[in-house]
């Protein structure tokens, strides 16, 4: 197995006097998408928001070989990170355009819109509305081409399915799916049929720690190791978790977007 | 009639004045989270240069015509400089320490107007201005100073050239989007620092130019001319929501009316105090509409 | 008097390797606010000459006032941290609660003619409903929404009072205080002694209060609310009735300055309406320390002694003979200290009282590195610049 494209050791985040992670440890390999679970509150958004140096945090954050826990922020998504932050991050009172407009990098690569709006068709009719004014489907849309704009390495998605309705969840899906044939992914989803139809690799976090890393297929098919860590009521029963979502058709997945997921938010 | 005339084109200049001073102000709010305590300061520094500059220090400058226009452009841009020192040298090494931001703005913002004291006296000085500037013009039976146009006219240059900036420009667009959510625009690669920096200098050079026009309007400077005028930039901030700029702009002119109309009709310094009441009276009944960010 | 009640915790001092003097000087450092005391009491007393510090020997009319203002200064100060070192409010608009107490009490005696006292406990009732009032509308909105709105109320008195309706406040003039309704005993020149004890009455009395509210249930939740407002409220009190006894309370020991302020210098001044007066209360406490039991008390006497005595050495020879470069702002207190300020807040987090602490800190961290210097901890320094600080961790 190639050397992975970035390697997180012993992160530790401390906000206002709190540990919110206590050293948490992760690959996200080479190729392919690399998720990263957990329960509500287990640490996953913090991770990533200490990864990119968006909150205080020690430890080391290896990007392709290179220390960039002492980068600021924009340097080091420079080095090719897109990240699609849990709310979003879709400036409500700018256009479409402009909201993509900001994540072109002046004096890198041409900025990607075949592909961006090949991918999303629709955002090109909107180019010239608010982004406030879009559907949470459709904000997702622009928070992800944002990433693919750039050529970037390494596409960071946290929930990027989160409160969508099941056809979107589907498009999403199908979208990051496609990414991921040319970018890396980490992806934070709570959403286990997405997961299991996108990620080779998982780590599961509990308690501001990694509790659990391997391969995706081996935790989801062993039931109570994966209720143990991801809290899932029905992980094992019924076969909602168990049907192979590889095979699966998006319709199918779509069709039941709320049964296999661990999703607890009220 | 002749008198609504005098008071409306008075307030307007007036309001003018404070939306030099507080386009920046919001600017740098809505950007940074920093209440810029040392604005005034600023204003006053634009001020001063300019009648440095225009009492005959700079050569090439003087009190009329180009000459004096040379010397607004002087004052404007030591103004603009000073900002950007001020920036870097006392609000970046903070940026982790919001709160000590504001209270490092509060000591520049004593600091300058008793240096300028120190070096020119407390008194106020006779504002050198072009002949051309100082005499009035008659509309509809009033006799208005010219000056006041140039208030405004100045006031909706600098508001037209921020909207285009803002509207057209990546930089402006790098300023909008931060003013929403700062951590999303580096997360886009962006380094937003540099857009802290471009707001203060924007900010300084529109209040140095409040500053140097102010001169006209006033016909005196005097140290503590800014941060009297501060006070008045903080209720049109906060009145046109913190980080709008068209806001800004509605808000000055609504104060510059109200003190004048008020301060006239019914006891002087009634319109002063009906200003600040209302500022509290907006903040209670709407503090997060009013800015979105405040409460 | 509580001031000589041995402090209960013991100053963060750090480690110290010497055990057995560290206990000593915790024995002395007990005692010290009750000697300090007594030699402030006996001050006017003394004819010994402080040079450089005072003109002439400290007993004399003239340091006495001015040591008298030092020691207003240092109780308002304190009075004012309950607030911003406290409860994490800060408040634009002290100055019109020390107004309150100058200008009701100065005009219930000009106009009413009632005897001093009488008038006191007016101007200082004035304070407290005044400060309830405002305080129960400003604390609707907090944050930056709070300093405006107590900006914007403090304003409108400063403007009041400068634009004196019916005569009553003196407008730009201020007034003075009618002689004939004073105590006899605090009036004159050969009377500032008197007038030295009474501030450092009110100093003692701010300092109890302060120190009393702050041990109290309710100084644990003004902590709480400082720290964290969100967390408070979730152990299911609200925070708004706790905010508003800090800024009554703070309010009140205001008004109470500005009655001794009014007998101090014999009359009520638009100058201490204006938000440069309360700016000026901001550099004293952060310039001591902030939240700290003597930290205000300090800023307030230094700042107040800099003020005045910057300016004597504006005047004196030795400056006047210095290039016109240093000469000039040299010449402007408000200069000096603005800049001290900024300095202040760089170079020293934690004010002036936090002074010894890190000198003894840098000399421990040597001396540890002198020993140790292998080893090196990986603190590292993240740069997060642009992080929202108001936000909240998230899961």
């Amino acid at each position: 197995m190639p050397a992975p494209l970035l390697t997180v050791r012993d992160l530790k985040v401390v906000i206002g006097g709190r540990h919110i992670l206590h050293g948490v440890d992760l690959e996200v390999a080479a190729s392919g998408t690399t998720a990263l679970l957990g329960r509500n509150g287990a640490g996953k958004t913090t991770t990533v928001r200490g990864i990119l140096g968006l909150v205080p945090r020690t430890g080391s954050v290896l990007l392709d070989g290179e220390e960039t826990v002492r980068l600021a922020t924009h340097a080091l998504v420079r080095r090719g990170i897109g990240y699609a932050p849990e709310d979003r991050g879709v400036f409500a009172a700018l256009t479409v355009a402009e909201n993509l407009r900001l994540a072109e990098r002046p004096g890198a690569r041409e900025p990607a819109y075949d592909l961006v709006y090949e991918l999303f068709p629709e955002l090109r009719q909107r180019a010239r509305q608010a982004a406030g004014t879009l559907s949470g489907g459709q904000q997702q849309m622009v928070a992800i081409a944002r990433t693919l704009l750039n050529g970037n390495r390494l596409i960071i998605a946290d929930e990027p399915t989160k409160g969508l309705a099941p056809k979107v969840v589907t498009e999403v899906a199908q979208v990051l799916e496609r990414a991921a044939e040319a970018v890396t992914v980490l992806l934070v989803e709570q959403n286990l049929a997405v997961v299991r139809r996108l990620a080779q690799h998982c780590a599961v976090l509990a308690d501001g720690r990694t509790a659990h890393r391997g391969p995706t297929a081996e935790l989801l098919a062993d039931a109570d190791e994966a209720r143990r860590l991801l809290g899932v009521g029905r992980a094992g029963h019924g076969g909602t978790v168990g049907t192979p979502a590889r095979t699966g058709t998006p319709a199918r997945t779509a069709a039941h977007p709320a049964a296999p997921t661990a999703e607890a938010d009220v | 009639m002749s008198t609504v005339v005098l008071l409306t084109l008075t307030g307007l200049g007036l309001g003018a004045l404070y939306f030099l001073v507080a386009s920046g102000l919001s600017l740098i709010f809505g950007l940074m989270d920093v209440l810029n305590f040392a604005h005034g300061a600023l204003m006053s520094i634009g001020a001063y240069a300019t009648w440095w500059a225009a009492s005959g220090h700079l050569p090439g400058a003087g009190s009329g015509g180009v000459g004096f226009a040379l010397a607004v452009l002087f004052g404007t841009a030591v103004g603009t400089a000073a900002a950007v020192l001020l920036e870097l040298a006392v609000i970046r090494p903070l940026y982790t320490r919001p709160r000590e931001q504001i209270l490092a703005t509060v000591g520049v913002g004593l600091a300058v107007p008793a240096l300028l004291s120190a070096i020119w006296g407390a008194d106020a000085r006779p504002f050198p201005g072009p002949e051309a500037l100082s005499g009035t013009f008659g509309l509809l039976g009033a006799e208005v100073p010219l000056n006041r146009l140039v208030l405004i006219a100045a006031a909706a240059v600098v508001l037209t050239a921020l909207h285009l900036f803002l509207g057209r420009t990546r930089h402006g667009l790098v300023v909008r989007a931060g003013v929403e959510d700062r951590a999303m625009v580096t997360a886009l690669g962006i380094d937003v620092r540099k857009a802290f920096t471009l707001v203060f200098a924007i900010g300084g050079a529109a209040a140095a130019l409040g500053g140097a026009i102010g001169g006209l309007y006033f016909g005196s400077v005097d140290p503590a001319q800014g941060t009297s005028l501060l006070i008045f930039a903080f209720v049109v901030v906060v009145m046109g929501g913190m980080g709008s700029l068209t806001g800004a702009a509605l808000a000055s002119v609504a104060v510059g009316l109200v003190q004048q109309f008020a301060n006239y009709y019914t006891t002087a310094g009634l319109g002063d105090l009906a200003v600040v009441v209302l500022l509290a009276a907006l903040l209670l009944v709407r503090p997060r509409g009013l800015t979105g960010r405040l409460a | 008097m509580t001031t000589a009640t041995p402090p209960r915790d013991q100053p963060r001092t750090a480690y110290h390797p010497h055990a057995a003097r560290a206990g000593q000087m915790r024995r002395a450092a007990r005692w010290w606010p009750a000697l300090l005391l007594v030699v402030l009491f006996i001050a006017p007393y003394s004819a010994l000459p402080l040079p450089g510090l005072l003109d002439g020997p400290i007993g004399s009319p003239g340091n006495l006032q001015l040591l008298a203002l030092c020691l207003v200064f240092g109780g308002l100060a304190t009075g004012y941290d309950l607030l911003l070192g406290r409860t994490g409010l800060l408040s634009f608009g002290h100055a019109l609660y020390f107004a309150a107490g100058t200008y009701v009490t100065n005009t219930v005696m000009l106009e009413a003619g009632l005897p001093f006292a009488a008038s006191a406990l007016l101007g200082l009732l004035c304070g407290v409903v005044l400060s309830a009032l405002l305080g129960a509308v400003s604390l609707r909105v907090s944050g930056i929404g709070f300093s405006m709105v107590t900006l914007a109320f403090a304003q409108a008195g400063s403007i009041l009072v400068q634009r004196d309706p019916g005569g009553l406040t003196g407008g730009e003039e201020g007034r003075a205080a009618p002689a004939d309704k004073l105590p006899a005993s605090l009036v004159g020149i050969e009377h500032t002694a008197n007038l030295y004890w009474l501030a450092l009455a009110y100093l003692v009395v701010v300092v109890c209060a302060v120190q009393w509210a702050v041990r109290s249930p309710t100084g644990r939740v003004w902590e709480g609310i400082k720290e964290n407002e969100r967390r408070v409220e979730v152990l299911g009190l609200r925070p708004y009735g706790f905010k508003l006894a800090a800024f009554v309370l703070a309010g009140g020991l205001a008004a109470l300055g500005g009655i001794v302020y009014l007998l101090l210098t014999g009359g009520a001044t638009p100058q201490t309406t204006t938000s440069d007066f309360t700016l000026s209360l901001l550099v004293m406490v952060v310039l001591g320390g902030s939240g700290t039991r003597w930290g205000p008390l300090l800023g307030g006497i230094l700042y107040t002694w800099a003020d005045h005595r910057l300016g004597d050495l504006a005047d004196s020879g030795a400056v006047a003979g210095l290039p016109a470069v240093v000469r000039v702002p040299l010449s402007q207190p408000l200069f000096l200290l603005g800049a001290l300020f900024v300095a202040v807040i760089y170079l020293l987090p934690g004010g002036v009282v936090r002074l010894p602490t890190r000198l003894r800190a840098a000399r421990a961290a040597r001396a540890t590195r002198a020993t140790t210097d292998h080893v090196v901890t990986d603190h590292v320094t993240t740069d997060h610049v642009v992080t929202d600080h108001k936000e909240v961790p998230r899961p």
